[in-house]
């Protein structure tokens, strides 16, 4: 056997799913629903998220616990409905790209849910449930916006009215750990897993960027078997994307670049469009940030 | 002693008799009211470190809440958790999500976050930096955290502001002057409170912060003087 087909061989032996952030994309469409991981201004899937900006791919249902990825895809006009509980920054609280989106036209449209709803829906759908009930909603003018919301009656003697939260099921989910083999086992190093292995598992397909791609036997030196957030057979595509998280957080292979956020925060305010960073390919991406970096030197 | 001193013991005060629970302040006075609480009256109160961790007085860690594990210790009710608003009503209902219409606000904010089941399975107090009619208003352009008469069993402890502490311990759940803080009048909290507002001529004064309470917070808790860029005076 040559070497080349030894290679393909042992590449169908291990279902080697490394593929490219726009390889990936390519593999989305229009109108999807995509889930996409992190939370606020940590640990977002960025490479992922500035590989959709670079694609024609729109009309999309973004669920998120929003932080940068729903502001750019907000400022380029690539959501048509936004579930979430909050779009921030963290250390600035309101997303400007996303707030001036919403105040121009009142795009992306807003389902507005509960954080511990959003996780139930998620759950839900990561059990193959139809929904969850959940003491959350009623009350709150989270049910009069959303009129498709339904209330369940506890069948037992306490006969509480609980929000049934429907499945919040996903056609593509999106999220970036610190370190995965090809296969797409992943591993978040981190003190917080988020809802990333939820986000997969409430998927259909499910593509995990990584800090780090590396060999199945390393993850036990780096840590314990229940940071092994994400399992493969969730998983369709691996993409290394080292700084693939940038500017969010993605701890303790880097902090939130707070230089870096807070020019996005000025130039947002001031009208620039988000798309001069984010028109081009990673490298593009990367001088940019470099340039920026010596700029506040 | 400033403004923002006493704001921090009238927030600490919203933990007094809690017990073993979590205690959760959102914005830079609440934390250090709550770790006062601590370091004095409360010292059972559970707290984190902000992000996924819980720590002990002494900064050690003793926990691990990440958010997974926070919501649903905020669905247990072993908390008490102090938001911010935007906007408040005469019966405690809450607004971080918008001013004006969903379909195309005027000031788009952050979202309903937590609000909801926040109030409808813990005790909630709200800290309000500034007080003004735009804040303390007649109508909430849209209920995230739940107020009072709206149907779910709520326990709203206290409403701290800038001005005053306000409570809901009155025989209709509205809200009425619990106290006003030092220097400042009555007339003062109703110019700034965007509905009729109640206060009788007895109102007591909010409690000032005693000399070890003092060198806590200036020492020890914020010794960079954060608590003055959030409340001036």
């Amino acid at each position: 056997m040559t070497a080349g087909r030894q290679r393909a061989a042992d590449q169908r032996m291990t279902a080697d799913k490394r593929m490219t952030a726009d390889e990936a994309v390519a593999r989305l469409s229009s109108g999807m629903t995509v889930g996409i991981g992190g939370w606020g201004a940590r640990r977002k899937p960025m490479a992922l998220v500035r590989a959709l900006l670079r694609s024609d791919i729109t009309d999309l249902t973004v669920v998120s616990y929003g932080g940068p990825d729903v502001g750019l895809l907000a400022a380029a006009g690539r959501i048509r409905r936004l579930i979430t509980a909050f779009v921030t920054l963290d250390s600035v609280a309101l997303e400007p790209h996303y707030r001036a989106a919403r105040e121009r036209d009142g795009r992306p449209e807003l389902t507005e849910l509960d954080e511990a709803m959003l996780m139930w829906g998620l759950t839900a759908a990561a059990h193959r449930l139809p929904f969850l009930p959940v003491r959350a909603g009623l009350g709150s003018d989270v049910l009069g916006l959303n009129p498709g919301l339904r209330t369940v009656v506890s069948p037992y003697r306490d006969g509480e009215e609980l929000v049934a939260v429907p499945a919040l099921t996903l056609d593509a989910a999106l999220v970036h750990l610190n370190r995965a083999d090809r296969r797409g086992n992943a591993q978040y190093l981190g003190p917080d897993p988020y809802f990333d292995d939820l986000f997969c598992e409430a998927a259909r397909e499910a593509y995990v960027s990584c800090e780090r791609c590396v060999d199945t036997e390393e993850f036990a030196s780096a840590g314990g078997p229940q940071s092994l957030l994400v399992q493969r057979h969730c998983v369709t595509g691996v993409i290394e994307a080292p700084g693939g998280a940038h500017f969010t957080s993605c701890v303790p292979d880097y902090g939130r670049d707070e230089e870096f956020l807070a020019a996005y925060v000025r130039g947002a305010r001031s009208g620039e469009s988000p798309a001069l960073l984010l028109s081009g390919d990673e490298a593009d991406y990367r001088a940019a940030v470099a340039a920026a970096r010596r700029g506040a030197e | 002693m400033s403004r923002a001193e006493v704001c921090v013991v009238a927030c600490a005060e919203a933990w007094r008799g809690d017990g073993e629970i979590l205690a959760s302040p959102m914005g830079v006075i609440p934390a250090l009211g709550a770790r006062l609480a601590r370091l004095t009256f409360a010292p059972q109160l559970l707290l984190t470190d902000g992000e996924s961790l819980l720590v002990g007085a002494d900064g050690a860690v003793e926990g691990w809440l990440p958010y997974r594990r926070h919501l649903a210790l905020a669905m247990g009710g072993r908390r008490h958790v102090m938001m911010g608003a935007a906007q408040l009503d005469r019966h405690g209902n809450q607004n971080i999500s918008r001013i004006g219409d969903v379909r195309r606000p005027a000031r788009q904010l952050l979202g309903v976050r937590g609000a909801p089941v926040n109030t409808l399975n813990n005790t909630v107090s709200y800290w309000i930096p500034r007080h003004t009619p735009r804040v303390l208003v007649e109508r909430v352009d849209m209920v995230c955290g739940v107020g009072y008469g709206r149907g779910p069993a709520v326990d709203i402890r206290r409403v701290v502001t800038d001005l005053a502490v306000l409570d809901f311990a009155t025989p209709d759940r509205t809200i009425r002057v619990r106290s006003l803080h030092p220097g400042v009048t009555a007339e003062r909290v109703r110019a700034a409170t965007g509905f009729p507002l109640d206060i009788p001529g007895d109102v007591p004064v909010t409690r000032e912060p005693t000399e070890a309470e003092l060198r806590l917070i200036r020492e020890v808790l914020d010794p960079e003087g954060l608590r003055e860029r959030e409340v001036t005076g």
